[in-house]
């Protein structure tokens, strides 16, 4: 009985089984991503760039058919010329970044849908939308799977200098550092995520898996490192639990697991131990010192 | 002695406008220097040009410091940021290990012994978030005690400081001046410059006075930075003030 709820589906099926590993490795990768896009407060101008991704992808779409390297080659170069555009338009005027990223995610947004709708068809059009993480190929899976190795190997790398510039960027500048650097190579490992999860949760979700399980850590953990710790099993956990429940319920996948990423967002809000409803509310009783 | 700075007809400029305006100066070496003015007269602005941050500079700006050391306002810094006190005092050491290199034993043995310094032992893995006003400015003091640098540039230390920690502060500042380190810090309580500093440096977007703190923060001098921080204006032509060296 327990079996066949839990791990049945995965036994019998090879695109369950697929569909498991790439949340594994989206999870791992794209967790910490988000994590860092938080600290950052670049959750909204992370959303814009994973949409920005849509017109590249469609163009790749629109040469390729629909072949995952060149859809994802196509949103890779548009996700990271929407990035150093937006940077630059911020910089060289003073729109506020947040505006600028606004204003490309719509123009982005009507682009790519229609650039799809040249050729594709409306199922085309719902599948680079909304991913379709049971139809994850063994293409799809390297391109995971590399992603999250590149991902993590890169945040290792330029950890400390990245959590600096995000804590206390004079201070790096006072000690002679260029941060920009990091940030924009920071930006890039983001971009590389937002094209790995597009195939699984689409450009409209590509989001889901690293932001929910961020924000729901951020209510635990005291520590950037700790906080990685805690979304990366959360959002796999989510991936799991979306997987099944879409399997057994006949549901689509993609919103079944981000809504389950957003049921741990709302338990972390209501239990965490840290600027939580629970934490707000128990600090009625204070402590003798 | 050598000079820690000498400026020689500075001007920095935020869109054009000048924030500090044609001033030559020298801030002598292994003395505490207070930077007065009032709101607007380019105070901080002044610090961030001696560190080469401020985005136009003008003129000539001559450093015989070694190490430098900062403390920025504290609205710089972003204080719901998840990290621990620890960890924070930790990163005065960055010139010894960068982003990259591993942090040695000495340097947490330094770390230790900095937050026991500034008061603050038994803190060590409180986050940030946690502290006050008056206890993240300790955090910060312990992070220039480990950057052990010659010359220690201060932007407002005791902005919103509860007194205790300001004379606690006020020690570690002397004793640096006793270790002959250079401390430059911009401040508004001019009783506090005149008990501590003895020398200063009046600004009001140009010099209005500089040298001995009681000769500088004359009744006359300070009417003067007043009248000038109020001559503003938003539709200035170009200064034609000749500029005698150019960058």
């Amino acid at each position: 009985m327990l079996y066949d709820l839990l791990i049945g589906p995965f036994a019998d099926f090879g695109f369950m089984r697929r569909a498991l590993v790439a949340s594994l490795a989206l999870s791992m990768g794209g967790a910490s991503i988000g994590v860092f896009l938080i600290l950052r407060r670049m959750t909204l101008m992370g959303d814009a760039l994973a949409h920005a991704l849509l017109p590249g992808a469609a163009l790749g779409f629109l040469l390729g058919g629909l072949s995952l390297p060149a859809m994802s080659l196509g949103g890779f170069l548009a996700g990271i010329a929407t990035a150093l555009a937006s940077g630059a338009i911020a910089r060289f005027t003073s729109m506020r970044e947040d505006a600028s990223f606004g204003a490309a995610y719509l123009t982005s947004l009507a682009l790519g849908v229609m650039i799809v709708s040249f050729r594709g068809s409306a199922i085309d059009l719902m599948n680079i939308l909304f991913g379709a993480i049971l139809a994850v190929d063994n293409t799809a899976l390297i391109l995971v799977a590399a992603t999250t190795t590149v991902t993590l190997a890169g945040l290792a790398a330029i950890y400390r200098p990245l959590v600096v510039e995000c804590f206390n960027p004079g201070f790096l500048a006072a000690m002679g550092v260029r941060g920009s650097r990091y940030h924009y190579l920071f930006l890039a490992l983001a971009v590389l995520n937002m094209v790995a999860s597009f195939q699984a949760l689409g450009t409209l979700m590509a989001l889901g898996l690293m932001l929910l399980p961020a924000v729901a850590a951020s209510f635990w953990a005291r520590e950037v490192w700790s906080m990685t710790a805690i979304a990366a099993p959360m959002a796999f956990l989510s991936a799991t639990i979306g997987l099944l429940v879409s399997f057994h319920a006949g549901l689509p996948s993609g919103p079944v697991i981000v809504l389950i990423a957003s049921l741990f967002f709302l338990g972390s809000l209501l239990l965490g131990s840290r600027a939580s409803v629970r934490a707000r509310l128990s600090q009625r009783v204070h402590l003798r010192a | 002695m050598n000079p820690a700075f000498r400026l020689v007809d500075v001007t920095v400029s935020y869109d054009r406008h000048p924030a500090v305006h044609h001033v030559s100066v020298d801030i002598p070496a292994e003395e505490m220097t207070a930077i007065v003015g009032p709101n607007g007269a380019g105070k901080s602005t002044l610090l961030k040009a001696l560190l080469g941050l401020a985005p136009r500079i003008e003129g000539r700006i001559e450093c015989h410091a070694q190490r430098i050391a900062y403390l920025p306002q504290q609205a710089e810094i972003d204080r719901s940021f998840p990290i621990s006190v620890f960890d924070t005092v930790l990163l005065g050491g960055w010139t010894r290990f960068g982003g990259f290199d591993a942090v040695t034993k000495t340097d947490l043995n330094d770390a230790w012994r900095a937050i026991e310094a500034v008061g603050l032992a038994g803190f060590e893995q409180r986050p940030i978030d946690t502290l006050s006003v008056g206890q993240f400015q300790r955090v910060l003091f312990a992070r220039l005690l480990l950057q052990d640098a010659d010359l220690v540039l201060l932007d407002e230390p005791f902005a919103a400081v509860d007194a205790k920690t300001v004379a606690d502060l006020m020690v570690v500042i002397r004793r640096w001046r006793a270790e002959k380190r250079t401390v430059v810090a911009v401040l508004h309580d001019f009783d506090q410059v005149r008990r501590e500093f003895p020398n200063s440096l009046l600004l009001a977007r140009e010099l209005v006075a500089s040298g001995p703190t009681e000769r500088v923060l004359s009744a006359e001098n300070l009417l003067r930075a007043r009248a000038m921080a109020e001559a503003w204006d938003e539709h200035a032509g170009a200064c034609d003030m000749p500029m005698r060296l150019s960058a």
